[in-house]
């Protein structure tokens, strides 16, 4: 009992000096650095106090509303009139602001889709001379990505599991599984590829990932598929570079990472739901981060950088080991809400209700009032919004634990306009085929699609034996880029401009021939397979309501990623399956035998082509035998003639 | 003569134009035994379609073959059909076996003159080693048909492979060398280098046999030996200066040069072939790769040297050799390779009596061409073998042709020397004696 006490009063010690060497540096600070800066001591200092280790935890919370209620009255402050105790300096403030969101769809199969987005919007200007150094809200470890290697745009998504459109929709955000990584640069980058490297290398310190396989054999520049989602209207895409790592798995230490770039990482708000040991219980899993400058106004007079990070879980009704069809915020994520995130100017939590109107298909609880309506994938949809940063949100528990009930197994889900797959076919290690199915569901209405292929060098494409049909005719693609493959240096990069007839399915063949690598070449369980990326399909879908093509109006953060140029129809990126191909194999147990082998084979061809030609014909003199010559020897000794 | 020939090339044609209509050429087109990366129609038409694209061929690493070669048939595939292409590869092997029968009649000739002159120097039981104009009758009509009835040239034909066209080339430059046209054989051994590197060495043949025919001794200090080289070696390097520009001039750049080239000298390509190359690169070390990628190399060229120190009286049988070597020892072969210098073995018929394991090669060699597809379709198809089962049966294959090789040029050793000492050798004690290598 002594020691506990003893403890607490060392605890108590050690935090009045801390507070007193906060202050101390407050103080000392303040005259130099701007007001701001002084906000963001105090911000580290509620980092820094809830970083201490055996603090109760309700004294914890307590302490980090004051500081954010500090943050956000400086932040009023500086919008209405500066103190008099601040000296006005001349860079203007950055302003940056943080919302987040949860959007949870049911599927009609009794699985869930649950969606979260981040962004932190940021109107700064990373490419200028003096570099900045002032971060609040966004994450700094990116930011110096952005200025360092002067990136215009950047995409990186890890997925775990194959995302199945013809039974969930569209995603949100599409991702194909394993890795996805592509970046603009600025145009002042003289040396895109050595910046690409380094870059891959700096990301997968960050993200804890893989990405430093990405190299030359996998990257590519697509021509058309991939254009900035952000401003920018470039066209030069030698700055950009594309690449995929299909066999990437995706697992807890690429999350931490991830979460620790949230400004209130995973200790408040909607992030405190993500729990690793259920999001990877489940069957599918994304997680992504896009950075892009976007406009503030309507005009574009000032732009900004957004980070997006989002992170979509499909939760398997069966998988879950459930009897019953209902979900609830704790059965998925093993936690409830009981606040917004502090930072956060909004936080809202959507349920997608449209298939559920009069509530006939399931049930929620709490229930709530608030009704919301977004043109989302080229259809409106409505949802139930619970309004996070609001206190009767939580109700009298002080907890959200959202409940979503079946009641009826009924309901047919819409079916996507547009869907793909992909499969190999042919038999043997010698050649086979890559088969890609396009389908267009619209009833009457014929769109274009782009489709990208990326196909690693050791599967050699013969581009002649391309055949795009489409309703068992041929349908002859308006645009082709191809760029041939080179052994061991770059991969085949396929791009196609396809127009696909109305309610049908489009089918491209092309051929290729398995390459036989070099023993060091094959990964080490080289029987398992080679992994081809997923084919990329760019389109515009005609879209049955009219979308909005103002990018800066008010819209839930789902609804806007990608940038909509015009109203009848809307972007759509979907990712076909990745492939699985065996390659021939040499016996990896036996190169000295081999060299060996082979070696004695060239000698033999050498040897007896020395012998020939060094040596000439002779008559062959009988030889004396071994026991006339040994006698020989003997008689010798003895004194007497040879015989 | 002609009444045979005539049955022998229709047989031939028949019997590619019934096996190009059936469903086997598909099939053998695949074969890797019978097409290389080099050499394969597929690749030849995928470079076309590259061209089409307006991407150069050469950016990527399926095309190989050099710059005239897909602007020739850039040029025949716009103005003809597909089908009239089999045609011309069904006249190429033709030709070549024309040349082929000329070529067989040529150096006896040369030979009976030779011997007219100094028959009084030849031992008397040595006149039976001479082959008689009868004898000799017939010989044409065996290189043809040893060459187009040969398996390996009727499955290369029908697979397409642009080896019959590498052939086609060599065969005009033997026709032109033994004509004694010195620009032609020339131009037409550049031909020959320019399509595949390795057939350089056949300059050494062709100058001696100039010589020899030209009467100018082969000695080093001789002015003339050295005049009559150099010209050779300006038309030659000249031709191929001219041939190498031209490419670049319809090609616009000099990405072909590492494309075709490099890619014959660096080996990137592992697919098997019939080589020896293929596994021995595969399961090489990353650090030796380049000093056994030069050793084997090397040794393709290297042979030149001393064989032609040694048969620098027969160039003939230089050239016969040296076929030979590259086609065992290059880096992308084909039976195609394989059945050019198989078309000389009736040329050496003389040489029959001396050879000492033609039995057991020709059985293995014919043991190894069933084999091919059996152990192909065992790893490949039917998983229940590895690469070492293919890979054991390239090794045998190529010691069966190194000691077919090495045999006729023991038999041709041994006839020589029966040739100025007399067929039946005695000991000095007058018993029977056995010649040794010594």
């Amino acid at each position: 009992m002594a020691a506990h006490r003893c403890s607490c009063w060392s605890w108590l010690l050690i935090l009045f000096s801390l507070s007193v060497f906060v202050v101390a540096d407050i103080h000392e600070t303040t005259p130099v650095n701007d007001h701001h800066g002084g906000v963001d001591h105090n911000a580290q200092t509620a980092e820094q106090t809830a970083d201490q280790p055996a603090v109760e935890e309700r004294r914890w919370e307590a302490t980090e509303v004051k500081e954010a209620a500090t943050v956000d009255a400086a932040a009023d402050i500086q919008g209405t009139s500066a103190p008099e105790t601040v000296v006005p300096s001349s860079v203007p403030q950055p302003k940056d602001d943080f919302q987040e969101e949860l959007v949870i769809r049911p599927l009609h199969s009794g699985d869930i889709y649950a969606s979260f987005q981040f962004r932190t919007l940021w109107d700064t200007d990373f490419m200028r001379e003096n570099k900045v150094s002032h971060y609040r809200l966004f994450p700094k470890s990116l930011g110096q990505v952005i200025s360092k290697f002067s990136v215009r745009e950047l995409h990186i998504s890890f997925t775990q599991g194959y995302w199945r459109t013809m039974q969930w929709g569209q995603p949100f955000i599409p991702s194909p599984p394993g890795a996805e990584l592509w970046v603009w640069f600025q145009d002042s980058v003289t040396d895109v590829d050595a910046t690409w490297k380094e870059l891959t290398n700096v990301l997968s310190g960050i993200f804890c990932a893989s990405l430093n396989f990405i190299d030359s054999t996998n990257t590519v520049q697509p021509s058309a598929s991939f254009k900035p989602l952000g401003l920018g209207n470039v066209t030069d895409h030698s700055f950009l570079r594309y690449a995929t790592l299909p066999r990437e798995i995706v697992c807890t230490e690429n999350l931490t990472p991830w979460k620790k770039l949230l400004p209130c990482g995973s200790k408040a708000g909607l992030a405190v739901l993500l729990k690793s040991e259920k999001l990877f219980h489940s069957s599918f899993h994304s997680q992504a981060v896009h950075i892009r400058s976007v406009c503030q106004d309507w005009q574009c007079k000032t732009t900004s950088w957004e980070l997006r990070q989002t992170l979509n879980s499909v939760f398997d009704l069966h998988n879950s080991g459930q009897t019953k069809r209902e979900w609830s915020l704790f059965k998925m994520f093993s936690r409830t809400l009981t606040e917004a995130c502090p930072l956060a100017s909004s936080s809202k939590l959507y349920i997608d209700i449209t298939d559920n109107p009069q509530g006939e298909q399931f049930e929620l609880s709490p229930a709530t009032s608030l009704l919301s309506q977004a043109v989302v994938l080229g259809d409106r949809r409505t949802f139930s919004v619970y309004d996070l940063t609001q206190e009767t949100t939580f109700g009298t528990v002080r907890s959200l634990n959202l409940l979503i009930r079946w009641k009826s197994n009924e309901g047919e889900m819409l079916r996507p306009l547009l869907h793909a797959e992909r499969y190999v076919a042919g038999y043997g290690l010698q050649t086979g085929e890559i088969h890609t199915l396009m389908y267009n569901n619209h009833p009457y209405r014929s769109f274009p699609v782009l489709l990208l292929d990326s196909v690693p060098w050791y599967l050699r494409l013969y581009i002649h034996t391309l055949s795009v049909t489409s309703k068992g005719k041929d349908n002859k693609p308006s645009y082709i880029h191809y760029e041939p493959s080179k052994d061991r240096v770059k991969p085949h990069l396929l791009e196609m401009l396809i127009q696909l007839p109305p309610n049908s399915v489009t089918e491209v063949t092309v051929q290729f021939e398995r390459a036989l690598l070099k023993w060091t070449e094959y990964p080490p369980d080289p029987n398992h397979g080679f992994y081809v990326g997923s084919s990329v399909i760019s389109s515009l879908v005609p879209s049955t309501v009219a979308m909005h093509t103002n990018s800066t109006r008010e819209r839930p953060l789902f609804s806007s990623f990608f940038p909509c140029k015009e109203e009848s129809s809307y972007f759509v990126r979907i990712y076909t399956e990745p492939l699985l191909v065996n390659l021939p194999t040499p016996d990896f147990s036996m190169p000295y035998n081999v060299i060996c082998l082979t070696c004695t084979v060239v000698a033999v061809g050498y040897g007896s082509l020395y012998n020939l030609l060094t040596r000439s014909f002779q008559i062959e003199e009988p030889n004396p035998g071994l026991a006339k010559r040994i006698a020989n020897v003997i008689r010798r000794m003895r004194g007497v003639p040879p015989l | 003569m002609a009444a045979p020939l005539t049955l022998l090339l229709i047989v031939a044609v028949t019997i590619r134009a019934a096996l190009f209509r059936s469903s086997l050429a598909e099939l053998i087109a695949e074969r890797v035994e019978v097409v290389s990366p080099i050499t394969a129609w597929k690749r030849v038409v995928e470079g076309l379609a590259l061209l089409d694209l307006g991407v150069s061929p050469y950016s990527g690493d399926v095309f190989h073959e050099t710059p005239l070669i897909i602007y020739m048939f850039h040029f025949l595939v716009d103005y003809a059909e597909i089908t009239f292409m089999t045609f011309v590869f069904g006249a190429l092997c033709v030709c070549i076996c024309f040349f082929f029968i000329y070529l067989s009649l040529m150096p006896f000739q040369f030979r009976k003159q030779k011997f007219a002159l100094e028959a009084d120097r030849y031992p008397m039981d040595s006149l039976e080693l001479i082959r008689s104009p009868k004898e000799m009758y017939y010989v044409p009509l065996k290189v043809a048909m040893f060459y187009l009835l040969n398996p390996f040239t009727i499955l290369s034909c029908v697979a397409k492979s642009t080896c019959g066209l590498n052939n086609a080339v060599l065969a005009l430059f033997f026709l032109s060398t033994i004509k004694g046209n010195v620009l032609l054989s020339a131009i037409f051994l550049c031909l020959a280098t320019y399509q595949s590197i390795y057939p350089i060495t056949l300059c050494a043949p062709a100058m001696l046999y100039f010589m020899q025919r030209q009467y100018i001794p082969v000695n080093f200090r001789r002015v003339s030996f050295w005049w009559f080289i150099v010209q050779y070696l300006f038309m030659y390097l000249g031709s191929l200066f001219v041939l190498i520009c031209l490419s670049f001039f319809l090609l616009g750049s000099w990405d072909y040069l590492p494309s075709v080239y490099g890619f014959i000298l660096s080996v990137p390509d592992l697919t098997p072939n019939i080589g020896l190359f293929w596994y021995f690169f595969a399961e090489m070390f990353e650090h030796f790769r380049l000093f056994f990628l030069c050793v084997f190399q090397i040794n393709v060229f290297f042979y030149t040297i001393p064989l032609s120190i040694k048969l620098k009286e027969h160039p003939v049988f230089l050239i016969f050799m040296q076929l030979a070597v590259i086609s065992i020892f290059k880096s992308y072969p084909t039976v195609g390779d394989v059945a050019l210098y198989l078309a000389f073995l009736p040329v050496w018929s003389h040489l029959h009596r001396f050879l000492r394991n033609i039995f057991l090669v020709s059985c293995v060699l014919l043991a190894c061409s069933a084999l091919f597809p059996v152990l192909w379709h065992l790893w490949i198809y039917a998983g229940s073998a590895n690469s070492n089962f293919y890979y054991a049966i390239t090794l045998l294959f190529n010691v069966a042709q190194i000691l077919l090789v090495s045999d006729y040029f023991y038999a041709f050793l041994r006839r020589e020397h029966h040739l100025t000492n007399g067929l039946y050798l005695k000991r000095k004690d007058g018993s029977e004696a056995t010649l040794i290598l010594k």
